[in-house]
C-alpha cells in the first residue's frame, strides 16, 4: 500500500443553476489574456448538448483517454509514444479552433468615435484571433439553455448513444423538455492520460495534492496532451505556444484558500477535500475489464481515513498530521464513498477522475403526477425516479459508464431525504422506513442534509 | 479552507507499459529530460520544474482587496471583492464574508452571478467614457454663440430660439460626432440650459431620471437632491418599469413589501409563478434549490421550461398571460373545499382579523338584480364622530349587531381616534357571511366577466344595514368565485368540471391549456399545506406575471389564494414579488436627502409613465378607448374616453402628479399674484376656475409646455426602459426612427386634450447623460460625462433581498477625467449657482401636489366617488379636490452650498416617512460633530455633507433600520397611534449606530424599523406584514386590512372590485414589407435576461462570448419552420412601432406562438440595418409602446392615493404582437 493525497471535488448537479458565475470568475482570474481567449479552466454545458468543445465526448474521433488491450492492459487511445512521435507535427486528432470557438471582439470604438453620419454607430463584430470582420456562428456556451436544441441537441454524442445502442430516443419536444448544467473544470485524474501524453515530460501530477499541471517551461507545445485528456481539459496557448490548464488554483490552495470556482459558485454545490488513496492499486482499478467495475474499482481505490493502518501507513509515506485530519472530515469523501451520492464522470475513459458528481434529481415527480399521483408521496417516490424526465440512462452513460444502479441509488437517496425532511418541516412525525428502505439511517439522512442543504463554508471546503 | 499550505515537492508521474519499444524509447528518454524516472518506469520524479508554475503564482498577485458591490437594479447587492495590483483593477470574487443566518439554516455567501462577475471588463474597456463628450454640430453652435453674447446662458438661448439650429442638433441625435470637451465646458452648457430652461418656461420643464436608490442611493440622491433644490421634478422608476405590482397598493396599501430570500427556506410549499429564480436572482436561487432538502414542494408556472423549470416537482405551463384565470381556479378549488364544505379554523379566524372579508358592502339595483357598490361605513349608520365617512363596518357574529372596529383608515389621523388604529377587535368576532344571520335574503348580483361577452348573475345573503341593501365581502367573493352555498339564487357552476362558468378547473383549461386535475390537485395541495404549516406556502412571482396590461388582476389573484390560506405575515408564507430593487431599507434619510427636505418642501415627484405617454407623443398614435376596458357593468363614467383623458382628469382633481403642470411658468405665477397682490395659491385656484389658467396637461404638444432639459445618470433610459423606442427618438428628441406606425383617427382622439395637427419633433433643448460606457443612451445625448464605476465611488446598497445594508468602495480613483456622479453634480451646480446670480435670484415656485398616501390627503375624497371641478360637482379646493398648491422659495445662487449640507428644516419639522414623523436633531448634530459645519455662505452653520462618505453617514444616521434610537423613537410615536406595544422590537438595537465604516467593514444587519412591516428581531428572518399580524399594527389601507374588494367607482367602472380574470390585449399589428419570405405573426415577450442585468453587461465581452454575441429572437421549432429559419439566421421583428433585426435562437423549450428576446440587450453591439427601413434595427422596446390603464390614476382615496414609486401607472410591455421573417443573410452595419 502506497497511501497518497489527492485534492478531489463533488459538485452538486442536483443544486446547479446554470449561471456560469464560475466559469466567468476563472476566466477573469486566469485565461483573459491573449492567447488563450478561446480557453475556459471552467465551463458549463447545458445537457443534452455537444459540450465544448463541442462532442468532446465522441473519443472515437479524438481519441482521448486510455484503451484496454486485449491482454489487460492499457494504452492510450490516441496511440502509443511511436505512434506519437511519428505525428508530433500533424496530429489529426487535435480540435481545430472552430470546434472550439473562433473568439471574436467588437469594433467598441466606433461608438464614441463615430464622425457624424446617417444613422446610429453599432459595434460590429470582428474575430479575436485574426481582426477581421466575422458573425459568430459558435460559441462555448453555444447551445445554452437547449438553444438550438433541434440542430446541435441531437448531436450529443450521449444522445447519440443512447439511440443507436439502447434504442432509448430522447425527443426535443415542448412537453418532453428536460435540461440540466454540468460544469466541468481538469479532473486532475489518479491516472491521467495527458501525463502520459507528453513527450516532453511537462507535465506532471504534484505528490503532494495530485494536482496535475503543466511546466510552462518545459513545455514544447507538441499538443499531444490535448489529444491524450479525453475531456479536452488542457488548451494551446496559441500566443506562447505552450499548454495550459486548469491548475485547481494552487497558489489559493496552497495558502489555504478554495479554488475560484467553487467559493464563487452560488449554487453553493462545490465541495473539496482531501482523499486517501492507495497509489499502487491504480493501473489494475483503471484495467478491469467491464466498464461497469471501473466505477466501484475507482471507489475501492480510496482508502478509510479512520483506518489506523491507513493512517499508520500515510504518515509513513509522509502525509503530514493535518493533512490526515482534513481526510476524516472531508466532505468530498463522505458523498463519494459514506452516502454514494457522487460518481465519477465517464469513468469510461480509465482516468481515474477525481472531480466527482452528484447527479439531478429534478424534476422528479412531474411524471408521475401528471398521472393524478402525488409524486413525493414515499409510496410513489421510487417509481418517480424511473419516471425522471431526464433518463436515468443518459446519467449513467455520463457517469458510470452506462450502469443504471449506481445512479438510481444516489437518485434515491436524494429523493429519501425530502420524503423524510417533509414531516419534519411540518412538524409531524418521521417515518423511519424512509431511510431503511434506501439503506440509511435517519440520523444520516440529517447529516446528508447538513452537508447538502446547510452546506456551510467550513464544511464545504 | 481546511486544506492546509502545501510544500513544494517533486510531482510523480505513472507511465504505463505500453510495449517494448515504448519501453527502450522511455529509458533512450531518461537521459534526455531532467526527470528521474523509477527503475520500472511507472513514475517520474521530477526534479525543479515547479519555477515553470511561477507564471499563475505571479498572475495571482496582488497589493489589495476592497470590498464593493454592483449598482444595477438586479436586486442582488451582493459583496464582491474587487482586486488591484499595481494600481489596476484585476478581477472580483465574491467576499462570503456575510453575518450568519443561523446553525441551521443556509448562508447568503456566496452572492454574485457570471455578471457581476464579469464587471471589471468595464474598467479598461474600449466602451469606457474616458471624457466628457458633446454632439460636435451642438458644441460648435454654442461656442459661436458664445463668441457673440459672452454670456453662456444668452449664448445657448440664442441657439434654442434659432428653429434651424436647433433642428439641426436634434437631427444629428444618435448618429455619430460626438466630439472631447472638457469639463469645464460642458459643465457650463449643462448650467446655462437648466438656467434658461427655468427662467424661460419654469423648472418644472426641467427633469432628472435616475432609478433605484437602493442600487447606490447616495449617486442617486446627490441628484434627485439638484433636481428638487431647483424645482425640477424626479420622474418615477418602479411603476415606469411596470415592476411596481399595482395589486400591492390596492390590496396592501404598500409600495412592495417582501420576505428576504433566507425566508424561501421556511416556506414548505413553494410557487415560482413568472419568476425564472436561477436567471433573474441568480444569487438567491440555492435557497429554493436547498429548501427541497427540507421537503418544500415546487411548482413551477411558466409558459416555457424555464431555467427554474429544473427544480420543479410540477410544472405547469399555462399560455402567456392567462395566469389569473389559472388562479382564479385555484382560488375556487380553495373556497369550495376550505370554506364552503369544511372550515379551517386557522383560515377562518385568519381572514376575519385581517382582511376586509367581514365588512359589509352595499348594492345597488341594477336591471333587475344588484350590483356591488361601496363599503358601508359608519356615516351611513349616522354616526357623528369623526371621519365616519372613512370608517368601515361590520357584524359581530355574537350579537348580529353591527360594529366599526378600530383599524380603519378613519382612525388614523385625527386627534379624536390617537391609539384606536389597531385591528383590536376586543370581543368582537366579524362575521363572514350574512348567512349566519337568520334575516337574510339571497339577492341575485351581477358580476363582470371577461373572458366572454355577458355578465354572471349569482346570488349572495343580503340583510338591510342603515337603511341600504348589504352584504360581505366573502360574500361577493363565493360569487365572483362561483362557489354555491345552500339556496342562494344565481347560475352557478355543476362542478369542477364545467367549462362554461368561471371560476372552475375546467373553465381556466380552457384558457391556460392546464389540465383541470392539476389545477384542483395543487389547489388542495397548497391550502392542506398552509393549513398544516400555518400559513407557510410562498409564491414567488415575477415579471412574467407583473409586465402585462393587467397585471394587478393577476396579481390580485395570487395574493388572494396567499391571504384567503392565512399566509401573510408568517414566516415562509406570503407573497414573494421580486422585480426591481426598490427596497431602500434606511428610507428615511435617503428620502430626505433625494427631496432635499431638509431644506424645502414637497419636492416635485412625477410618475414616469405619465410623462413619457405625453411627452414622446405615444398618445398622439394610442386609438384604445377605455371604453374596450371598460366592464360590462360600467355606469359609463370613463365613455368615450381616452387615457390621455384621464390622465388630465387625474391631474386636476389632484390625484396623479402632473409635471410640467400649468400652461404658465410656475415662477411668473407667483411673481403674477405678488404683483396683483393676491395669495398665490387663491390667485391660481381662481384662475383655474375661470379658465384662465389651464393643465399643461390638457395640451402638452404647446412649446411651452414641453420638457426641455433630461438629466439621464445610473441608467440607460433610451437601450432599456423605455416603453415605445422609436416613439422617444421622433418626437422627443428629433431625430430618426424606425416608426411605422399611424396616428389615432379623429373619432378615437382624446375628448379634452388639445390636438395639434401637427406633431411636435424635438423638445428637449438638451439631453444629458451621465455614464461610464456607451449605451442607446449616451450615443443620443447632447452631452455625456464620463462616471466612476462601481468600483471608483463610495456609495450605499440595499435590497429586498437580504437584510443587510453594505458599500461600494473605491478599489481605485476615478481614472482618466471620470468622476463620480456626487462630484459631478456638485461640478454642475457650481456653475448653475454662479449664472444664477445674474439670470435667476431668488424667486418663487408655485409648486402642485396631489393628495399623498400616508397623509391626512389620503382622506380628501370619500367613497371613492369621482367628483370633478370642471364639471361642477364640487368647487376646486387646493389639496382637497385639485392638487394641492404650495409657495416655495428657491434660493437659485445658494443651491450648490445648500446641496453640500443639511439644511434646518430637519430640526425644525423632523424627518417623515411613511407618515410617521421621527425627531432628528441629536442626529442633525451628532452629523455637524463628525462631519464639519459649513463656515460661511448661505449654509453657514449646517452640517456638511460634501463628500459621499459623509453623505452615507447622513443617510445611515437618519433611518430607523440603521439607527436603533430613531427606530425605538418611531414605534413609541407609532404606539401612540396604534395603543399596542411595539417598542420592543427594536430595544435590542436602541443604542446600535450603523456608520459608512461599518457597512465596509462587512454587510451589517439591519434594525426593525416602523418604516418596514416585517421584523428581524432577535435575529429572525424578514417576513413582510409580521408586524401586523402580531401585533395589530393596521395595513395602511382603508379598512386597515388587506383588501379583496377595492371600491373606487373606477374599479367598478374597469369591473375589477374583486378580483377576476382579464386576458392578456389583443393587439393589433402591422404585417407586410418588402420581400416575399414567410411571416409568422407571435406573441412577442422580453423577459429578463440570463446574459445581462438589464442594458448592463448585455455588451460586456465576457457575456456576449457565453451567449450568442448579440440580440437572439427564441422561438419554437415550428415558428421557425414557418418562416423557413434556422438556429442563428438573421430574422427581423416588425410592427406598428418599429422594427428589429436579431438571430434566431430555435428551441424546443419554447412554445409555439411566443418568442422571447431578451430585455435590453440594446443597439450599440451587433445590431445591422434592418430590410424593412434601411435603418438600424431596434432595441427590444422597439417594439412596443405604452398603454395606460386609467385604474393606476387613481388618487385621494385611502390606500389609492399617489405616493412616488407607490402608485401609478405602469409602463407595461408584454401585451404585444409582432410578425416575424426571415431576412436576407447579408447584414449591413
Amino acid at each position: 500500500m502506497r497511501v497518497m493525497a489527492q485534492l478531489a471535488m463533488v459538485m452538486n448537479l442536483d443544486k446547479c443553476i446554470g449561471c456560469h458565475t464560475c466559469s466567468v470568475t476563472c476566466k477573469q482570474a486566469w485565461t483573459n489574456r491573449t492567447g488563450t481567449e478561446y480557453a475556459w479552466f471552467n465551463n458549463v454545458e447545458t445537457r443534452p448538448g455537444q459540450g465544448y468543445p463541442r462532442r468532446y465526448e465522441d473519443q472515437e474521433r479524438w481519441k482521448g483517454g486510455w484503451e484496454r488491450t486485449s491482454k489487460g492492459r492499457l494504452r492510450l487511445r490516441a496511440g502509443g509514444r511511436l505512434t506519437k512521435l511519428a505525428k508530433l507535427f500533424a496530429n489529426p486528432e487535435l480540435p481545430e479552433i472552430a470546434d472550439y470557438y473562433e473568439p471574436w471582439t467588437y469594433d467598441y470604438a466606433t461608438l464614441i468615435e463615430a464622425p457624424l453620419g446617417d444613422d446610429v454607430p453599432t459595434a460590429a463584430p470582428r474575430s479575436a484571433i485574426t481582426g477581421e470582420a466575422t458573425q459568430p456562428t459558435w460559441g462555448p456556451n453555444w447551445d445554452d439553455d437547449l438553444g438550438g436544441s433541434t440542430e446541435h441537441g441531437v448531436k450529443d454524442p450521449i444522445a447519440e448513444k443512447l439511440r443507436d445502442e439502447l434504442g432509448i430516443k430522447i425527443k426535443f419536444e415542448f412537453e418532453q423538455s428536460f435540461m440540466f448544467y454540468l460544469p466541468r473544470i481538469c479532473e486532475h485524474c489518479l491516472n491521467p492520460s495527458c501525463v502520459a501524453s507528453c513527450p516532453s515530460g511537462a507535465m506532471y501530477k504534484r505528490e503532494e495534492d495530485g494536482i496535475v499541471l503543466v511546466d510552462q517551461d518545459q513545455c514544447r507545445g507538441w499538443r499531444m496532451c490535448v489529444t491524450g485528456c479525453p475531456y479536452k481539459k488542457v488548451y494551446f496557448n496559441h500566443k506562447t505556444g505552450k499548454a495550459e490548464k486548469c491548475t485547481f488554483c494552487y497558489p489559493r490552495v496552497e495558502a489555504g484558500q478554495p479554488t475560484v470556482c467553487a467559493e464563487t459558485c452560488v449554487g453553493r454545490l462545490r465541495y473539496i477535500g482531501v482523499l486517501l488513496y492507495d497509489a499502487d492499486k491504480v493501473t489494475e482499478a483503471a484495467s478491469v475489464a467491464d466498464e461497469h467495475d471501473l466505477y466501484p474499482a475507482q471507489l475501492d481505490l480510496l482508502l478509510d481515513p479512520h483506518d489506523p493502518a491507513v493512517i499508520r501507513a500515510a504518515e509513513a509515506a509522509g502525509i503530514p498530521h493535518d493533512w490526515l485530519t482534513a481526510a476524516r472530515c472531508s466532505p468530498v469523501y463522505q458523498l463519494i464513498h459514506d452516502y454514494r451520492l457522487a460518481l465519477p464522470l465517464h469513468p469510461e475513459y480509465r482516468t481515474m477522475p477525481m472531480v466527482w458528481y452528484i447527479p439531478p434529481l429534478s424534476p422528479v415527480v412531474d411524471a408521475v403526477s401528471g398521472s393524478g399521483h402525488d409524486g413525493e408521496h414515499r409510496d410513489n417516490l421510487f417509481g418517480a425516479i424511473d419516471a425522471l424526465r431526464i433518463p436515468v440512462e443518459y446519467l449513467a452513460e455520463l457517469f458510470t459508464a452506462g450502469d443504471t444502479v449506481p445512479v438510481r441509488q444516489s437518485l434515491r437517496r436524494l429523493a429519501a431525504m425530502r420524503s423524510y425532511m417533509r414531516a419534519v418541516n411540518l412538524g409531524q412525525e418521521t417515518d423511519e422506513d424512509i431511510p431503511a428502505s434506501v439503506g440509511l439511517t435517519g440520523e444520516q439522512i440529517f447529516a446528508m442534509h447538513r452537508l447538502l442543504a446547510l452546506a456551510k463554508y467550513d464544511e464545504r471546503y | 479552507m481546511r486544506s492546509p499550505r502545501k510544500a513544494n515537492g517533486n510531482g510523480i508521474e505513472n507511465h504505463h507499459d505500453e510495449g517494448a519499444a515504448t519501453t527502450a524509447l522511455l529509458r533512450l528518454g531518461r537521459y534526455l529530460t531532467r526527470a528521474e524516472s523509477s527503475a520500472d518506469l511507472h513514475s517520474v520524479h521530477l526534479a525543479g520544474g515547479r519555477e515553470g508554475d511561477a507564471f499563475y503564482r505571479d498572475r495571482w498577485s496582488h497589493d489589495k482587496v476592497v470590498p464593493s458591490t454592483h449598482g444595477v437594479n438586479c436586486t442582488g447587492s451582493c459583496r464582491w471583492n474587487v482586486y488591484v495590483s499595481d494600481g489596476i483593477i484585476t478581477w472580483e470574487s465574491q467576499d462570503p464574508d456575510y453575518p450568519s443566518v443561523g446553525p441551521d439554516k443556509p448562508e447568503y455567501e456566496p452572492r454574485g452571478c457570471p455578471r457581476g462577475a464579469s464587471f471589471s471588463w468595464y474598467s479598461y474597456s474600449p466602451t469606457r467614457v474616458r471624457f466628457p463628450y458633446a454632439r460636435g454640430v451642438l458644441v460648435e453652435m454654442y461656442r459661436e454663440a458664445l463668441g457673440k453674447y459672452g454670456d453662456p446662458v444668452f449664448a445657448w438661448a440664442s441657439v434654442m430660439d434659432d428653429p434651424m439650429k436647433r433642428m439641426a442638433y436634434q437631427r444629428a441625435r444618435g448618429k455619430g460626432g460626438l466630439v472631447r470637451v472638457s469639463w469645464d465646458e460642458a459643465s457650463e452648457i449643462a448650467a446655462a440650459a437648466h438656467v434658461h430652461a427655468i427662467s424661460r418656461y419654469g423648472p418644472d420643464r426641467v427633469a432628472g431620471f435616475s432609478p433605484i436608490p437602493a442600487m447606490s442611493m447616495v449617486s442617486h440622491a446627490i441628484g434627485s437632491r439638484f433636481m428638487a433644490l431647483i424645482g425640477a421634478p424626479m420622474l418615477s422608476f418602479y411603476d415606469w418599469y411596470a415592476d411596481l405590482p399595482v395589486a400591492s397598493p390596492q390590496v396592501f396599501g404598500d409600495q412592495t413589501d417582501v420576505p428576504e430570500s433566507a425566508d424561501w427556506w421556511d416556506a414548505a410549499y413553494l410557487m415560482m409563478w413568472g419568476s425564472n429564480v436561477p436567471v433573474t436572482r441568480t444569487p438567491d436561487a440555492h435557497w429554493m434549490a436547498e429548501a427541497r432538502y427540507r421537503g418544500q414542494k415546487v411548482v413551477v408556472v411558466s409558459p416555457d421550461y424555464a431555467d427554474n423549470t429544473k427544480f420543479a416537482d410540477e410544472w405547469l405551463a399555462p399560455h402567456p398571460g392567462t395566469d389569473a384565470a389559472l388562479a382564479m381556479a385555484m382560488g375556487h378549488v380553495i373556497l369550495t373545499e376550505f370554506f364552503a364544505e369544511r372550515q379551517v379554523p386557522y383560515f377562518t379566524d385568519y381572514v376575519r382579523r385581517f382582511t376586509d372579508l367581514p365588512f359589509l358592502v352595499t348594492l345597488t339595483e341594477r336591471d333587475g338584480a344588484y350590483v356591488p357598490s361601496k363599503f358601508l361605513t359608519a356615516a351611513d349608520l349616522g354616526d357623528e364622530g369623526a371621519e365616519t365617512q372613512w370608517k368601515t363596518v361590520l357584524v359581530d357574529d355574537r350579537t348580529g349587531e353591527p360594529v366599526v372596529p378600530n383599524g380603519s383608515v378613519g382612525f388614523r389621523w385625527n386627534e379624536h381616534d390617537q391609539g384606536r388604529w389597531n385591528l383590536d377587535l376586543g370581543d368582537v368576532v366579524p362575521r363572514l357571511s350574512l348567512l349566519a344571520d337568520p334575516g337574510h335574503e339571497g339577492v341575485e348580483v351581477l358580476l363582470p366577466r371577461f373572458d366572454a361577452d355577458g355578465v354572471l348573475r349569482r346570488g349572495v345573503p343580503a340583510v338591510r344595514q342603515g337603511g341600504q341593501l348589504v352584504t360581505t365581502v366573502f360574500d361577493l367573493l363565493m360569487a365572483q368565485y362561483g362557489v354555491r352555498r345552500g339556496e342562494l339564487p344565481g347560475r352557478w357552476p355543476s362542478g369542477y368540471d364545467d367549462p362554461a362558468e368561471p371560476c372552475t378547473p375546467a373553465w381556466q383549461e380552457e384558457i391556460t391549456s392546464v389540465p383541470a386535475e392539476r389545477v384542483g390537485r395543487i389547489a388542495r395541495e397548497f391550502a392542506e399545506t398552509a393549513e398544516a404549516s400555518r400559513g407557510r406556502c410562498m409564491i414567488l412571482m415575477g415579471a412574467g406575471t407583473n409586465h402585462w396590461f393587467h397585471s394587478d388582476t393577476i396579481y390580485r389573484s395570487f395574493l388572494a389564494l396567499l391571504t384567503m390560506t392565512g399566509c401573510q405575515g408568517r414566516n415562509g408564507g406570503g407573497w414573494a414579488h421580486y422585480v426591481g430593487q426598490e427596497k431602500v431599507r434606511p428610507l428615511t434619510g435617503h428620502q430626505t436627502l433625494a427631496g432635499a427636505m431638509d431644506w424645502m418642501r414637497p419636492a416635485r415627484q412625477m410618475i414616469g409613465t405619465a410623462y413619457w405617454y405625453l411627452h414622446t407623443g405615444q398618445w398622439r398614435y394610442d386609438a384604445l378607448r377605455n371604453d374596450e376596458l371598460a366592464s360590462p357593468l360600467a355606469a359609463g363614467k370613463l365613455a368615450g374616453t381616452s387615457a390621455a383623458d384621464t390622465l388630465a382628469q387625474s391631474a386636476r382633481l389632484g390625484w396623479m402628479p402632473s409635471f410640467p403642470t400649468f400652461d404658465r411658468n410656475p415662477l411668473d405665477l407667483v411673481d403674477e399674484a405678488d404683483e396683483a397682490g393676491l395669495d398665490p395659491v387663491r390667485h391660481a385656484t381662481e384662475q383655474l376656475r375661470e379658465g384662465k389658467l389651464g393643465f399643461a396637461a390638457d395640451d402638452p404638444d404647446a412649446p411651452g409646455n414641453w420638457p426641455r432639459v433630461l438629466t439621464v445618470w445610473r441608467s440607460n433610459l433610451l437601450g432599456s426602459s423605455a416603453k415605445g423606442h422609436e416613439y422617444f427618438l421622433r418626437h422627443l428628441l428629433g431625430t430618426d426612427a424606425n416608426l411605422r406606425g399611424e396616428e389615432a383617427p379623429p373619432d378615437a382622439r382624446p375628448k379634452t386634450v388639445k390636438w395639434h395637427d401637427t406633431a411636435p419633433v424635438g423638445k428637449l433643448d438638451l439631453m444629458l447623460a451621465i455614464d461610464y460606457r456607451m449605451t442607446s443612451t449616451t450615443l443620443f445625448a447632447d452631452l455625456v460625462l464620463p462616471a466612476a464605476t462601481w468600483y471608483e465611488k463610495h456609495d450605499l446598497s440595499s435590497t429586498d433581498m437580504h437584510p443587510f445594508v453594505h458599500s461600494f468602495n473605491a478599489a481605485v480613483d476615478p481614472p482618466w477625467q471620470t468622476r463620480t456622479d456626487f462630484e459631478t453634480f456638485h461640478t454642475i451646480a457650481k456653475r448653475f449657482s454662479e449664472l444664477a446670480e445674474r439670470h435667476l435670484g431668488v424667486r418663487k415656485d408655485l409648486v402642485a401636489t396631489p393628495m399623498t398616501h400616508d397623509t391626512p390627503g389620503e382622506t380628501a375624497q370619500p367613497g371613492g366617488v369621482v367628483r370633478d371641478w370642471r364639471d361642477g360637482d364640487v368647487e376646486p379646493i387646493s389639496g382637497v379636490t385639485m392638487p394641492k398648491l404650495t409657495v416655495v422659495e428657491r434660493d437659485y445662487p445658494a443651491v450648490a452650498a445648500k446641496l453640500a449640507t443639511l439644511g434646518p428644516l430637519l430640526e425644525k419639522l423632523g424627518a417623515t416617512s411613511k407618515g410617521l414623523t421621527y425627531d432628528v436633531g441629536e442626529e442633525v448634530n451628532w452629523l455637524r460633530a463628525k462631519n464639519g459645519v459649513a463656515t460661511t455662505g448661505a449654509a453657514q452653520g449646517q452640517a456638511l455633507i460634501d463628500t459621499d462618505i459623509k453623505a452615507a453617514d447622513a443617510v445611515l444616521a437618519l433611518s430607523g433600520t440603521t439607527n436603533g434610537r430613531l427606530a425605538t423613537q418611531g414605534f413609541r410615536e407609532l404606539e401612540k397611534r396604534v395603543g399596542t406595544e411595539l417598542a420592543h422590537l427594536s430595544a435590542e438595537h436602541e443604542g446600535k449606530k450603523i456608520t459608512f465604516a461599518d457597512t465596509r467593514s462587512r454587510p451589517a444587519p439591519v434594525i426593525t424599523s416602523p418604516e418596514w412591516s416585517g421584523s428581524e428581531s432577535g435575529g429572525r428572518r424578514y417576513s413582510a406584514f409580521v408586524i401586523n399580524v402580531e401585533h395589530a399594527k393596521p395595513w395602511h389601507t382603508l379598512t386597515g386590512r388587506q383588501h379583496f374588494f377595492v371600491d373606487h367607482d373606477w374599479m367598478h367602472e374597469l369591473g375589477e372590485a374583486l378580483p377576476v380574470y382579464r386576458p392578456p390585449l389583443g393587439s393589433q399589428h402591422l404585417s407586410g414589407g418588402p420581400g416575399d419570405s414567410a411571416e409568422v405573426t407571435v406573441r412577442y415577450l422580453t423577459p429578463h435576461s440570463k446574459w445581462s442585468i438589464h442594458s448592463t453587461y448585455q455588451d460586456n465581452l465576457h457575456m456576449l462570448t457565453l451567449s450568442r454575441g448579440g440580440q437572439g429572437i427564441w422561438m419554437s421549432p415550428a415558428d421557425a419552420e414557418a418562416i423557413g429559419a434556422k438556429d442563428n439566421d438573421w430574422i427581423e421583428a416588425v410592427n406598428r412601432n418599429g422594427v428589429v433585426v436579431a438571430r434566431a435562437i430555435v428551441s424546443h423549450r419554447m412554445p409555439t406562438g411566443t418568442v422571447f428576446l431578451y430585455h435590453a440587450q440594446d443597439r450599440a453591439v451587433n445590431v445591422p440595418r434592418s430590410e424593412a427601413t434601411g435603418k438600424r434595427g431596434g432595441t427590444h422596446n422597439s417594439l412596443t409602446r405604452l398603454l395606460l390603464k386609467p385604474t393606476h390614476l387613481i388618487g385621494g382615496y385611502a390606500q389609492l392615493s399617489f405616493g412616488f414609486n407607490y402608485l401609478g401607472p405602469t409602463g407595461n410591455q408584454r401585451d404585444e404582437v409582432t410578425v416575424i421573417r426571415r431576412r436576407s443573410q447579408e447584414v449591413r452595419y
